[in-house]
């Protein structure tokens, strides 16, 4: 395989996995041993390892969320040793591959935990609140007709730059997950600084972050205390400058809209 | 509701209460701390006994007591009501395995602690010397002032108001470490080029006013 490593001898680890049937039951941590895991493997591949050999026993297998696998959808949302997506920056979990980790090692894998994000099954959380959040407000209306043409609305380099900069966060929700105080204002504020800075958000700027910020606390997050736990492990490097912003964009929001209520 | 209270009641509009009143209460740690300086002057408290008078009698400061009073009940109420919100958004279910101190810093993460261990010197504070100032019959020194500095030596000869003092100092040190610039990024005042200055001026003022502060209490106990 290219890239691998020949030398690179396979690992056997124990992992402490939180079981849990569904939202209204209690779970709990299992032990489990998983054998001859390749350091090329991605953690997820390892995690597939031992959901064949639990279903090869005949036992439940472990409930994970995953989609693209490339590190671009968000999906993968694995609280690994006390980190969100592990002990790697800048990686999600698909990302993060076994040679971080030594043969013999006990891996701790948690779901995310924050009371906005209840737990579905064993891993798997419920993340919807972020759609509600988006669906209030992190939206620019086009109403449909001809394609508009390319560059048709100048956008100078450095900010085009910038919006893209915060368009990168991929709402894996690792920011909540890892603040002491379960907020979702970096990923707000990614969203809201992406669309207030281009111009084909100024339409709607004030509504939407006045939207966002709302729904945002009826969801349940907590608030920001500048702590930076959230931009450390943030898998895409979202700052928290975007933070600052939002702050900005939400006190300019509420002192010059027209939204009396 | 109306847009004011819900601005200020959403968790935007909290913090930026509690940045606004952070940042009031610092420029008040400097107005007390260089009327406190006083204390230092060798002329048995002649001077400090005037600056006390003229702050416990003038209606100017009178008036701004009570904006005062405001700025420390807003930044209490809101911060310990924050921080138990914020512990409920957390969840019942914790973490079995949590690095957190791998990604923040410690006295960032105990601002509320910090700021409790403030609240309880600021009572006994308040007693010592507020209270007995406002509320009783203080002894008058030579020039007809109220002796404040009398007081001051006597609660300075007591050797746990000593080891108080100084402890919430420290408390109010790591509280201002992340306070201060953390206030400026809630107000939304953050820039490239001006974000590291704010940075080395909060911590520069954090560790001036909270060692003169401490020195205070120290100073009375081993040489007056």
């Amino acid at each position: 395989m290219a890239g691998s490593n020949p030398n690179a001898k396979p690992m056997n680890l124990t992992l402490k996995v939180w079981r849990q049937k569904n939202r209204n039951t209690q779970g709990n941590i299992v032990d489990y041993q998983v054998k001859d895991i390749s350091p090329d493997m991605s953690f997820l591949e390892m995690l597939d390892v031992l959901n064949e050999d639990l279903l090869r026993k005949g036992e439940e297998p472990v409930a994970f969320d995953h989609d693209c696998r490339e590190g671009i959808c968000g999906s993968c949302n694995l609280f690994i040793n006390g980190r969100a997506h592990g002990p790697e920056s800048g990686t999600t979990t698909c990302q993060l591959h076994m040679r971080k980790f030594s043969d013999g090692d006990t891996i701790t894998i948690e779901p995310w935990r924050a009371a906005a994000f209840p737990v579905n099954k064993d891993l798997s959380v419920d993340r919807s609140a972020f759609d509600r959040i988006i669906q209030a407000g992190g939206y620019v209306s086009i109403n449909t007709g001809g394609t508009p043409d390319a560059n048709e609305i100048p956008v100078p380099k450095e900010i085009a730059d910038r919006a893209f900069e915060a368009a990168t966060c991929i709402g894996c929700g690792a920011c909540v997950a890892s603040c002491k105080n379960a907020s979702a204002m970096l990923f707000v504020s990614a969203k809201v600084s992406q669309l207030a800075l281009l111009p084909q958000g100024h339409v709607e700027r004030k509504t939407r972050v006045e939207n966002m910020v709302a729904q945002m606390d009826i969801e349940g997050f907590g608030a920001c205390t500048n702590i930076g736990s959230c931009a450390a492990e943030c898998p895409v490097g979202i700052s928290l400058e975007n933070i600052a912003i939002l702050n900005q964009e939400f006190l300019l929001a509420k002192a010059t809209s027209n939204n009396l209520a | 509701m109306s847009w004011i209270s819900k601005t200020f009641s959403s968790s935007i509009g909290r913090k930026i209460i509690m940045a606004i009143t952070g940042l009031f209460l610092c420029s008040f740690l400097v107005v007390h701390l260089v009327g406190n300086l006083q204390l230092f002057k060798a002329d048995n408290g002649v001077a400090f006994n005037a600056y006390s008078e003229f702050m416990g009698h003038n209606p100017i400061i009178r008036t701004l007591e009570i904006v005062l009073v405001l700025g420390f009940g807003f930044h209490i109420y809101e911060g310990l009501s924050l921080a138990i919100k914020n512990r409920s958004a957390r969840g019942s279910q914790g973490y079995v395995s949590n690095h957190i101190e791998q990604n923040s810093s410690w006295h960032s993460r105990s601002m509320a602690m910090l700021g409790s261990i403030v609240l309880f010197f600021l009572i006994v504070h308040l007693y010592n010397f507020f209270g007995s100032l406002r509320f009783t019959d203080v002894p008058r020194d030579a020039n007809g002032n109220e002796d404040a500095y009398a007081l001051v030596l006597a609660a300075f000869k007591n050797p746990f108001y000593v080891a108080l003092y100084v402890v919430a100092q420290f408390a109010l040190l790591y509280h201002l470490l992340h306070g201060f610039s953390s206030a400026f990024q809630t107000l939304g005042l953050t820039h490239r080029k001006y974000t590291p200055a704010i940075k080395f001026v909060g911590y520069a003022f954090s560790i001036v006013v909270c060692a003169a502060f401490a020195a205070m209490p120290v100073y009375f106990f081993f040489f007056k």
